[in-house]
């Protein structure tokens, strides 16, 4: 079975839904002959034609308010924001119209579409293509935000979001868009939209992150347990609606939690998991909660992007203060 | 001189402010006089309505409301000329298209009396058409998203939305049309130009000439109507929803009318705008010239307008107890339509306010 990268991964599921669903439409900007600027949409125009991958005019409130409109017709757009940072005009037709369509109506008129969109920092890009702007999305009702982390996730869980009743915001994280290749069989087979992803058992400290960063938390792991420090890791995956059982059960356990995010911290999404933490878990405590964020600055042009970023060593720092602290 | 390109904005118009026919070429539906009383008793009980509502919110049981006086002609027109299986994507006035595709005045009251309910119409076409689009000129592109759709699908079917003057300056407008105009897109948008965005007028919102023009830009067919005369909306609309549907693209309409009323029950128009102009307005609105025409055709008097608007009193009336006797919504409401399925997080919420609910009980 072929290995592939995540970017792969995202092209064999929308490859996939639409030739299983005649509903499922691919627009955007740059996503037809193209491909999309990352290759997201690769060769799907040829497969399905130029009226299923649409490549629209250059105007993204264009393309989020075609999408609300081609999903109230039943169709299931998935609609490309060719980077994060231009997901900014989208945003009126994302929170005023595809979140609240069902709520407004009584469900008489829903909105089954997707915003698919490149995320994150890491890639030495120009400045607005490295942003974490996730948090934006996580606090309007009727939406959910997810962000996978691994090839497999990322098939997985964008079939979900194809498929699933109600709007989804989908961000990829461009860094490990080619980062590493795993097996992912083309079976259609979705994963849930409604669970934290426990990527590996420990006991000592709770790391929990999503997208990009979940790459720095298994790391920070591993150097942890050379130095016999046993951490579970947690990807939360879908942010909204939370499955915030999962994390509580880890909590509860190991009794130190770490949370990892590369968006700015103050009002991140961090700081949701942070107060649930305090809220549900905080007599299971044995250490304050440690946020490893951005920093409440917009993300440096390249030449010191990195230094933004959570890095492994900053985490592993967070997860031994919390081991010290009790 | 060598000119890249050259283009003209036709005005039309059939009947003047008095009720003159200024031209006699009338459309076929015209010639039909039975249908045109129908219009005009249609454009009589919307105006009832619009008095009713207003009343309603006077008195206390009804919260902002959006009038149409003065729109009866342009909203109906647009309303006739549709077909059931098009799409209408209003914006929030347009009862007398609405209530032509079977929106009910008591899903109105509901809407604007603060319950959602009201936008859960009940009767088709009304049923598959959008919902009341507050944030300014979404609804264009939520139209022009649905003409895409038709076209994917190969349906001989028009997505048609309203925009008012001010309307006109947003992005989603110029997005819309331009989107339609790339990809010759059934859809039909309609500025019903009322001259006042709010307190702003119309000189102000644009330095166009026409506001029709703006459909030239994209490629789109486009033409200026007296939006006071339903004859010129009704003849417009039939046009541009042809063309649509036979594949030859988009249409832009500037409907010419006069917003008769305020923005809506919490605005005062007395602090932008004079008497003078107000009182010029009313002398070409759009009930009396079709009166005047109807009348001379000898197929309407003042008998039966009255006799008419007692029926309509008597409709409105039942509407309005039915809308004062719907019960409000459980308070869970107000979780079970944000996703499918009420998801376990959410639930706790929805568990939390239950209890509170039963404690109060």
């Amino acid at each position: 079975m072929a290995q592939i990268t995540l970017i792969e991964a995202v092209t064999q599921a929308l490859a996939y839904e639409m030739a299983h669903d005649p509903s499922v439409v691919v627009l955007g900007e740059d996503v037809g002959v193209n491909g999309g600027v990352f290759r997201a949409t690769q060769g799907l125009q040829e497969k399905f034609g130029e009226w299923r991958v649409i490549d629209t005019p250059l105007d993204e409130m264009t393309i989020a308010g075609v999408t609300v409109g081609m999903a109230v017709q039943g169709m299931k757009p998935v609609a490309e924001a060719q980077f994060e940072g231009f997901i900014y005009p989208m945003m009126e037709h994302i929170a005023c119209h595809a979140a609240r369509m069902r709520n407004r109506t009584r469900g008489r008129l829903t909105v089954p579409a997707v915003w698919r969109a490149p995320w994150g920092g890491g890639i030495r890009a120009p400045e607005h293509h490295s942003e974490a702007n996730e948090h934006l999305f996580t606090n309007i009702p009727g939406l959910r935000v997810v962000l996978p982390s691994s090839p497999a996730r990322a098939y997985g869980l964008l079939l979900a979001a194809i498929r699933d009743p109600d709007p989804v915001i989908f961000f990829e994280p461009k860094r490990i868009y080619r980062q590493y290749k795993e097996e992912v069989p083309d079976d259609g087979e979705a994963l849930p939209l409604d669970v934290c992803f426990v990527l590996r058992d420990g006991t000592d400290v709770t790391i929990v992150s999503w997208g990009a960063q979940v790459k720095e938390a298994l790391e920070a792991a591993d150097a942890l347990a050379a130095e016999g420090i046993s951490a579970e890791v947690i990807d939360v995956a879908t942010l909204t609606p939370l499955d915030f059982d999962t994390i509580a059960e880890s909590v509860q356990k190991t009794g130190r939690c770490v949370i990892v995010h590369e968006a700015p911290k103050t009002a991140g999404f961090g700081a949701e998991i942070a107060a649930r933490v305090a809220e549900e878990c905080l007599y299971d405590l044995l250490a304050p909660v440690e946020r490893v964020t951005g920093f409440d600055t917009h993300i440096p042009l390249f030449r010191l992007e990195m230094k933004y970023l959570p890095s492994v060593e900053r985490v592993v720092d967070a997860a031994k203060r919390t081991l010290a602290a009790s | 001189m060598t000119i890249a390109a050259k283009f003209e904005i036709e005005y039309l118009q059939y009947l003047d402010a008095e009720g003159k026919q200024v031209r006699d070429d009338l459309p076929e539906f015209a010639k039909d006089l039975g249908h045109m009383v129908e219009l005009y008793k249609l454009m009589l009980s919307t105006r009832v309505f619009d008095a009713k509502s207003i009343a309603l919110q006077r008195t206390g049981k009804l919260g902002t409301y959006a009038s149409c006086l003065g729109h009866e002609a342009a909203h109906v027109g647009i309303g006739s000329a549709m077909r059931p299986e098009d799409v209408y994507a209003p914006s929030y006035r347009e009862y007398g298209a609405q209530l032509y595709r079977g929106v009910q005045p008591r899903e109105v009251y509901m809407y604007w009396g603060g319950d959602e309910r009201g936008n859960d119409y009940q009767k088709e076409p009304a049923r598959h058409d959008f919902a009341w689009s507050v944030p300014i000129a979404t609804q264009c592109l939520h139209a022009a998203g649905s003409a895409l759709a038709f076209k994917i699908r190969g349906e001989k079917r028009v997505a048609v939305a309203t925009i008012g003057d001010g309307g006109s300056s947003k992005g989603d407008f110029y997005g819309a049309i331009n989107m339609a105009g790339a990809r010759e897109l059934p859809l039909v948008i309609a500025i019903v130009n009322n001259q006042w965005a709010i307190s702003v007028p119309r000189k102000i919102q644009s330095g166009a000439q026409t506001l029709a023009q703006k459909g030239i830009a994209a490629g789109l067919y486009s033409i200026q109507v007296d939006g006071n005369d339903i004859i010129a909306v009704r003849k417009a609309m039939e046009d541009a929803l042809e063309r649509a549907r036979n594949g030859q693209g988009g249409s832009v309409l500037e409907l010419v009318t006069y917003r008769l009323g305020d923005h809506t029950t919490a605005d005062d128009a007395r602090r932008y705008r004079g008497k003078d102009e107000v009182d010029e307005a009313w002398a070409k609105e759009p009930m009396k010239r079709l009166k005047h025409w109807l009348v001379a055709k000898g197929v309407w008097d003042d008998a039966k307008e009255e006799a008419w608007k007692a029926e309509c009193d008597d409709w409105m009336d039942n509407e309005v107890n039915a809308y004062l006797e719907t019960k409000t919504q459980p308070v869970t409401a107000m979780f079970d339509y944000i996703f499918a399925e009420v998801p376990a997080d959410l639930a706790k919420q929805r568990d939390y306010v239950l209890s509170l609910e039963n404690k109060a009980h």
